[in-house]
């Protein structure tokens, strides 16, 4: 008893019924196998039994069908009777879209759930629903069948000589490799690749802060301590892809107290006046939360957290780089300019970033 | 007239013309500047009347000059719109310490009491002043412009519709339903707490004015949906989709999908 199959022996005993209450009772009265029961007994709807209650399913079904058509009809109406009006003022251009928008959906919904509604209320009414079975079949066939099929294979690949003439094969699977080629060179015709348009934007040396959105130059002297300033650089609105560029080229310009800023920060600085990339480098959000007494910039999206003074430090979230400076200088006018591109690529990582 | 045309070769005619053009340019000026004259000049008996308001209720913190403590900052050159706001808002004084000083229901001084310590910290140093009645007339501003510039500038803290929003640590950004003109004239101007400033030339007063309009308009404008779900965008009308959405689709499920009898 004190070697190792004493455990099994136990349990062996157990499982046999040794002492009554863990043992497995035998199944009193069970079949062999369940008899098929059957289907249940068909019960009639009202509409089957009632010709009164059918033709009130009719009238429903019908009524439905009514239901969408006003509803189509209501569509048209309040396309008319409310129509947009851009030019009609902040408010009322609004309040008229939303109420648009309102009324619109409504009409269309009635048209189309009526539609549906009026189509299963339908079969469920009316239509048989009277129970039938289909029987299943089993699908493989039968062996002579099968036999004779892997033998017409086996009769054709040995009439067609493919193992007999090596040329004819290697020349065939020669050829059938090319042919995907062209396909492969037409993806060229896709787009052109970006190029270093993600690295780089229309930032250069000299070109100007433009307030957004109202376009006009910012001077050095206008900036007031702790204030914020969205800008985009001089021109922008004549580039062809306006949004694509704005998408990249976004800065936010702020003035710090004196004395705050690190020295990496004051390398791209104006008299305290620093500029960044208005992307965040996590997904691209515009980072443009601006707490003046922390000076950190917050991305709305994911709560990444920057530290102005410490060059955009990244000090909460999950961006992983800090903002790309845009170094900035006075032009001859006074009005702030850039010293040159940002000092990174914008935005969040991309595959060629290195 | 040829009396003058004589002299116009005189030795003194550069100095008398510099003169002249200097005398017209600073005039010019100073009718173009919007400056604290536009508001009516604070009498000596305000600012003495506000200074012991301000040593009786904010010099705890501030400081008995308003040079400001660890605690609190400077008071010096803040200017009398930062004290309308922040005292007309009732945020200050400040009952207790926090992340941020809310806005209070009910304000403890008079608009006498508050334009008093105002002309007080504004007698300090120059600072942006209280704005008048036709700087903040939503009527003048453009809502439609002021929407543009307030999603640049404002949205990203404030939300589209004004109703405000988080930032860290406890701090956030008030809800902008119900604050006066004139206050949110204020707090563009002088940027209270976490806000940055927007100065009248990196943001001209019309622009303040028209943000002023839209603002207006937001809080006005009719819902014609009937709720507008707290105006806070996907957050709560993605829950009612969710929600309500879900319902109707499990139910129109069970529909299509129960025995007819």
């Amino acid at each position: 008893m004190n070697d190792g199959t004493a455990g099994g022996m136990s349990a062996d005993e157990h499982t046999h019924g040794g002492d009554g209450e863990l043992a497995v009772r035998e199944p009193a009265g069970l079949p062999e196998r369940f008899e098929n029961p059957g289907l249940p007994e068909h019960r009639h709807r009202m509409a089957d039994v009632d010709p009164k209650a059918a033709k009130r399913a009719e009238r429903q079904v019908a009524t439905l069908f009514g239901l969408s058509a006003l509803g189509t009809i209501l569509v048209l109406v309040f396309y008319f009777a409310v129509p947009l009006k851009p030019d009609g003022g902040f408010v009322e251009s609004l309040s008229r879209l939303q109420a648009s928008n309102l009324l619109l959906g409504l009409a269309l919904f009635v048209a189309l759930f009526g539609i549906g509604a009026g189509a299963i209320h339908w079969a469920k009414t009316l239509m048989p629903d009277d129970e039938r079975v289909e029987y299943r079949h089993p699908q493989r066939s039968s062996g002579a069948e099968r036999a004779e099929a892997a033998q017409i294979l086996a009769q054709g690949g040995a009439e067609s000589g493919l193992g007999r003439r090596p040329l004819i094969r290697n020349s065939l699977i020669g050829a059938m490799a090319l042919v995907p080629l062209p396909m492969v060179v037409f993806l060229r015709d896709l787009g052109p690749l970006p190029g270093d348009d993600l690295s780089t934007t229309m930032w250069k040396a000299g070109t100007r802060l433009i307030l957004d959105p109202e376009g006009r130059p910012i001077k050095a002297a206008d900036m007031a301590i702790g204030s914020i300033a969205h800008v985009l650089p001089e021109g922008i609105e004549k580039v062809p892809d306006l949004l694509e560029e704005k998408a990249k080229s976004a800065a936010i310009v702020l003035r710090l107290e004196p004395g705050l800023l690190d020295a990496a920060a004051s390398a791209g600085a104006y008299q305290g006046i620093v500029s960044y990339s208005k992307i965040c480098t996590h997904m691209g959000c515009p980072v443009a939360l601006f707490e003046q007494q922390t000076h950190n910039l917050l991305c709305p999206c994911h709560q990444s957290t920057f530290h102005v003074p410490a060059n955009c430090k990244v000090i909460f979230g999950p961006a992983k780089r800090p903002l790309p400076q845009l170094p900035i200088t006075v032009d001859s006018e006074g009005y702030l300019v850039a010293r040159s591109g940002f000092t990174e690529p914008v935005g969040p990582s991309f595959w060629e970033r290195g | 007239m040829s009396a003058l045309a004589a002299r116009r070769r005189h030795p003194l005619a550069t100095v008398v013309l510099v003169v002249i053009g200097l005398f017209a340019t600073g005039l010019a000026y100073a009718a173009v500047i919007p400056t604290a004259a536009s508001a009516a000049q604070p009498s000596a008996d305000d600012i003495a009347a506000g200074r012991k308001l301000f040593l009786a209720n904010c010099a705890t913190c501030h400081g008995f000059n308003a040079e400001g403590r660890d605690e609190a900052p400077s008071l010096i050159g803040v200017g009398a719109a930062a004290v309308d706001f922040q005292v007309g808002t009732g945020r200050m004084p400040m009952t207790t310490t926090g992340p941020q000083a809310p806005k209070a229901p009910e304000v403890d001084f008079t608009d006498e009491e508050i334009k008093q310590m105002a002309a007080y910290v504004a007698s300090l140093a120059p600072g942006p002043p209280i704005p008048d009645a036709d700087q903040v007339d939503p009527a003048k501003g453009d809502p439609s412009r002021g929407a543009m510039i307030f999603r640049t500038n404002c949205a990203m803290c404030h939300n589209f519709a004004g109703k405000g929003g988080a930032l860290t640590r406890g701090k956030y950004a008030a809800g902008l339903a119900g604050v006066t003109p004139t206050h949110a004239y204020e707090a563009m101007v002088s940027g209270p707490q976490s806000m940055p400033v927007f100065n009248d030339a990196t943001m001209d007063p019309q622009s303040k004015r028209d943000i002023i309009a839209y603002l207006d308009a937001v809080s006005s404008a009719p819902s014609p949906g009937g709720l507008n779900l707290g105006s806070i965008g996907p957050v709560s009308e993605g829950m009612v989709a969710w929600i309500f959405g879900i319902i109707v689709l499990i139910g129109c499920a069970v529909w299509l999908g129960s025995k007819a009898a």
